[in-house]
This record gives structure tokens, sequence and C-alpha cells, in this order.
């Protein structure tokens, strides 16, 4: 048996949660799953290409901090960025039609997988560079601080998320904003999706530290671990953070324990974890534990559940007729948005 | 009229600015209670705040980014290199990000970002700090060029360059700060994608930017002595090139000097005459002539230093060349 790391453990003694907000979480939840499975097939049938990063197992990471946040905070996503972009609001139609490289996808046919945007839906972007997205989001950040304190204005209150991997956590771009955000208490989340593996490179065998949540003493922010398979513990550990920045308290660092169910990519032969290991995690799988957790306490019933799981079931299948249906980005419009002056 | 300096021209141009719109803000190395490495941002932070006048840590990469994702959100930052070639350390957040991401994200953001600062080859400073990044950038889609070279240029030009929507790379020069000039009391602005004619002239075409205007401008004095009547263009848009004000003088001279500060190779000049041949070739009476840095790193040695770039006599040399019909 694999030596894990311990998960800490979360009481959901104090978890407050409505009916509606856990149909809320489990929707995003099973919407991130179904989405991914979708792309799997669809890439495998050749209608997307390049290297597309899924997100299947980590889902309570992008809901349990996504969810938690107001609609005009700022989201700020890596290469593995579905998911993000869909708890931010990005319909799936646009998302699936720019992973099909169609006119009609959030980034025109011109991002691809790596690189979903959408201003409307503060989603600043995935970035396809392990760490570079961390000072974009702290820059978001940034503007929430001076809008608020350089000029004066009460309502700049939103809060910026960042994700990123442990493998950007070795990087000097993650400790250069850790630095920033605490000097200049920016209000901002940095969310680390700790899923053990940086392609083939093991968390252990990279970091001379491995519990990175730690990094965060050293800069006197607030750092916190939690069990990133448990959406109730994310969620309430970003609560707590999105809380803080918003009062203009500063940023925090929040590690979620988590696994990828699928290679790094789709590319990745995955030779190199154990099933030990695997089935580890797998017995943890996210949906499934909310969905115990919200028929034991009476919040939803089996008949809610599954009516949501067919729902996003056929969102998902109009999203890929959408993005088959969809144009191909015009020719003549090649150069269109290399400058600014390109609406 | 009132006599400036070329470094608060500069200043002028940032504070100007910064009064017109509440968006615009300063970062980077020492801009803030030390003013600027050269003084180009002397006690701003008094008047407008330390957070409009962010002294940043050593964290090229980082800082540039974050102004990046400030300029995503509807800031219009200004970021200073303490010199230019410290943002080798921010190559990736300037071309992937400031440079690519308005394309990539299907024109979801603007990034209305300026970055400046010292340039260039000045005196005994070695190798780190005599770079010519223009010569590295100029192949990243999406950013803009300029290359200011007088105290007029460079605060119309800036003034210019903080109102643009896209990313811009504005070079100054480390020798070329205590120029003086008389300029406007009015508020004025430059157009950043036009090349400026410095003298005009019907024999040869001399393109120009930067320092190396002044040292073809001293060549020109005495080739005037001489008889000969040189056209000088100073190029101001390093990317894109300014072809219409290129074009129509090629046009009427049919020969050109390409006179740089840059390294020979995959300089702006190698460009320059790439695109010209392309563009021009039956004009030409002749090959473009180019006056280069040589390709090596900047020696430390005065005299040595003094052989890596081009010289006035060289410039003098080449035109009798060319109107010899001898290259």
């Amino acid at each position: 048996m694999v030596q894990e790391r311990v998960l800490p453990s979360f009481s959901t003694a104090q978890t407050r949660l409505t009916h509606d907000e856990g149909l809320t979480v489990y929707e995003d939840m099973v919407l991130g799953r179904q989405f991914e499975d979708k792309c799997a097939e669809m890439y495998y049938r050749g209608k997307m290409f390049g290297f597309v990063h899924l997100y299947n197992g980590q889902e309570a990471v992008s809901s349990g901090v996504i969810k938690a946040m107001r609609s005009d905070d700022y989201v700020c996503s890596t290469y593995r960025d579905h998911v993000h972009a869909l708890s931010s609001g990005v319909p799936a139609r646009q998302v699936m039609a720019e992973l099909f490289g169609k006119a009609t996808g959030c980034s025109k046919g011109r991002g691809g997988s790596m690189h979903l945007f959408s201003a409307e839906h503060n989603l600043l972007g995935g970035y396809a560079f392990v760490s570079e997205g961390i000072p974009v989001a702290t820059g978001a950040a940034f503007q929430s601080k001076y809008r608020r304190d350089a000029l004066g204005d009460e309502s700049a209150d939103q809060v910026t998320a960042c994700f990123f991997g442990d493998g950007a956590s070795n990087n000097g771009q993650f400790f250069e904003c850790l630095n920033m955000a605490a000097l200049w208490k920016l209000p901002i989340l940095y969310v680390v999706e700790n899923n053990k593996w940086a392609i083939g490179m093991a968390h252990d065998r990279a970091t001379s530290q491995p519990e990175i949540y730690k990094k965060a003493s050293v800069f006197g922010m607030a750092g916190v671990e939690v069990d990133g398979m448990d959406v109730l513990a994310v969620r309430a550990a970003a609560q707590e953070a999105v809380a803080r920045a918003r009062a203009g308290e500063g940023p925090t660092l929040i590690e979620a324990l988590t696994y990828r169910f699928r290679g790094h990519s789709l590319a990745d032969p995955d030779e190199l974890r154990s099933k030990a290991e695997k089935d580890f995690w797998f017995a943890r799988d996210p949906i499934k534990r909310l969905a115990n957790y919200l028929i034991e306490q009476n919040l939803a019933t089996q008949d809610e559940l599954t009516e949501i799981d067919k729902r996003i079931q056929s969102l998902i299948e109009d999203a890929v007729t959408f993005a088959l249906d969809s144009p191909e980005p015009d020719p003549s419009e090649l150069y269109r948005y290399v400058f600014a002056e390109d609406e | 009229m009132a006599e400036t300096l070329l470094y608060n021209a500069l200043r002028e141009a940032i504070d100007e600015e910064m009064a017109r719109d509440s968006n615009v803000f300063v970062l980077g190395e020492d801009v803030g209670h030390y003013g600027g490495s050269y003084k180009v941002t002397k006690d701003l932070y008094k008047k407008y705040g330390e957070f409009r006048v962010l002294d940043t840590p050593i964290a090229e990469n980082s800082f540039t980014g974050m102004a990046v994702g400030a300029a995503m959100t509807g800031l219009r930052p200004i970021i200073e290199g303490m010199n230019m070639g410290f943002l080798l350390l921010a190559f990736n957040q300037i071309a992937n990000n400031a440079g690519m991401l308005r394309y990539t994200s299907g024109g979801n953001f603007k990034i209305p970002l300026v970055i400046r600062g010292p340039g260039g080859v000045g005196r005994q400073l070695g190798a780190e700090h005599s770079q010519r990044l223009e010569a590295y950038f100029q192949g990243v889609p999406g950013l803009k060029m300029v290359a200011c070279s007088t105290p007029y240029n460079a605060k119309g030009l800036l003034k210019a360059a903080i109102r643009d929507d896209n990313p811009v790379l504005f070079f100054e020069h480390v020798l070329l700060y205590n120029l003086k000039q008389d300029l406007p009391e009015t508020d004025y602005v430059l157009p950043i994608d036009r090349a400026e004619v410095v003298r005009e002239g019907a024999d040869v075409t001399i393109l120009t930017y930067s320092r190396m205007r002044h040292h073809v401008t001293q060549a020109v004095k005495v080739l005037e002595k001489e008889g000969y009547d040189p056209e000088v263009i100073d190029l101001i848009s390093l990317k894109p090139l300014d072809f219409e004000t290129i074009g129509a003088s090629i046009r009427k001279t049919h020969r050109v000097i390409i006179v740089e500060e840059c390294m020979r190779s995959g300089g702006i000049g190698a460009e320059l005459t790439a695109s010209i041949n392309d563009r021009l070739f039956d004009e030409l009476d002749g090959p473009v002539v180019r006056l280069a840095s040589q390709d090596i790193p900047t020696p430390y040695n005065g005299a040595l230093e003094n052989l890596t770039i081009v010289q006035p006599p060289q410039i003098v040399d080449a035109v009798k060349k060319v109107m010899a019909n001898q290259v």
C-alpha cells in the first residue's frame, strides 16, 4: 500500500448548507465530470485536438471554491481549465465550441483547451505555462485593492481565486506573488490543487517541503490544507478565505489535497501512478461523497440527484450539437484580435 | 516654451496622464521613494500616493504579470524597467501574456500597458546593462515598440503610448536623459506609429533611431560641408515599421543606409533590410547598407566599447561609398 499523506479531517457538524446550495454544488460537480468525460470521447473521435487536460476527480475544488464566490469575483486558471470555466458560469456550449476550434467558442477558436477566457464571466483565463497565471491573478486582485484604497471606490470588494497545481508551487512566480499579495494585503485566494503529480514528477520528488500550505507562514499569510475530495471542506475553507479577502485582511493559501482520475493529458500514457494509489483516491470520489451526504442529511432525494444527472447529460449533448453545428472561424479574420482596435 | 531635460519631459508625460486618468499608475523597482533610477518618476508618489506609484520587490516576471492582470481588469499600468535589460527576466509575461493574450482570448481582454525604461549601450556599464531588447521582442505578435530620441518626442510619444489600448514597449536611451529642448507649454501627443523625417534630402535615406539619430546628425554636419544631401529618418516606431514614410523616402533617393545600435544579427536593421528588399527592391540602386553593433557582448573597456557600436566617421564613410557606388 502506498503511503498517503493523512487527509485533514473535516467535521460537517458546522456545515450550513441549504437544499438549493447543496443541489447547486452537486450540479456544478456533475457538470464538470460529465463535460470532461464527453471531451475524452470527442478527442478520441477526432473532434478536438492538441493537448487536452481533464479535471476528473478534482471537481470538489472548483465547485467548492467558485460556488462560494460572487459572480463579479475573478477566477484565474491553468491549462486544466475547462471545469473552472464552467463553474465560473461560462456556458458549456461556449467551452465545447472552443475545444472544437469554432468561431462561437469563448475564445473565438483562437485559444483552445488551454486558453479559455471570458471577460463577461470574469474568467481571466486558462494559462498554458505552469505558474504564469499566478501573477495575472495577483494583478486582478491588485486592481480591486487599487480601486478601493487608491480611488476610494467602496464597492470595489471583488475577490480573485487563483488556481494552480503542486508543480507550480516550486516556481518563482508562486513565491514572488505570495510575497507581494501578503505585503499589500491583496484580496486573493491562492488555491493549490495538489494532485500529487506534475505529469510524471511525483510531488515528493520535486519538493523539499511537500506540505505546500505551510509556505504561507513565512509570508505572514494564512495557509490551510483541506481534503480536496470533500467539497464541503473546500467550501468552508473558501468561505473563510473569501470573507478575509473581502474584509481587506489579505490573501489565503489553500492547499487542496486531491487527485486526477485520468492521466496528465489525453496524450499521457499514465504509466507511473500505481494501481494501489489510484484505488485509494478512486474510493474518495467527491461527487459520490456529496451525493451520500445530501441524501443522509435529507437535503436531497436520490430522484432529485438523478434528475440533475439527466439534465446535465442533455446539456452536454446540446453543447456537442452546438459545437458541431457552429461555423469555423472566418479565414478572412485570421488577423482579427491581434490588436485592441479589433473588436 | 520651457527648456526641459529629456527625463523631465518623460516625467511631465507621466504626471499629466496620471492627472488625466486615475486608472494610470506606475510600478517598478525604486519608482516611488527613490524616484526611479533616472529620476523619471521623482516625487510623483508624493502627489499620487504609494499605490499609484508602486515600489515593487525585485521580481520582474511577477510584477510584469501583475500589471497584465491589472490591465485586463481596467487599469492602465506603466511599468518602469529599472534597466530594460532586467526585463529579460519578464520575457514570459511580456511575450505570452502582454503580447499574445488579446489574440488567444479571442478579443475578450485588452492589455493597455506601457513598459518603459533605459535601454541601449551606455558608458562602460558592461554587457548585461547594455542590451537592446527591441531585437528580441520584435517577433512577438501584439506588441508595439517605440523608441524616443528627443525631449519633444519623448513626451508626446509617451503620452500617446499611455493612451494606447495595446501593450507598448517604450525604449528610452540611457545616454539621452540629459538632452535639453524647448517644449510647448500646451498639451500635445505624437503618433506612436509614424517615423519622423529629421532632415529632408535627395541623395540617400539614412534610417536610424534612438541615440544613433544623434550620431547620424553629427555625421550629416560633416557631409553637408562636403556637398552631400542625405535624408535622415528616425524610425520612432520599431514595431510596426512605418513603411509609408520609409517607402516615400526610398522612392526618392533609391539608396538606403541603416544606422542602429542593435547587434547585426537578428536586430531591427536585419528586419528592416529584409522588409525593404521584400517591398522596395525595384526602387533600390544598390544593396541596403547596414551599420550595426558588433555581434559580441558589449565589453566594459571604453575603447573596446567604442569599437562595438557605430561611430559618426563610419556613417560619413558609408554615405560617401554609397554615393560613389562603391558598395
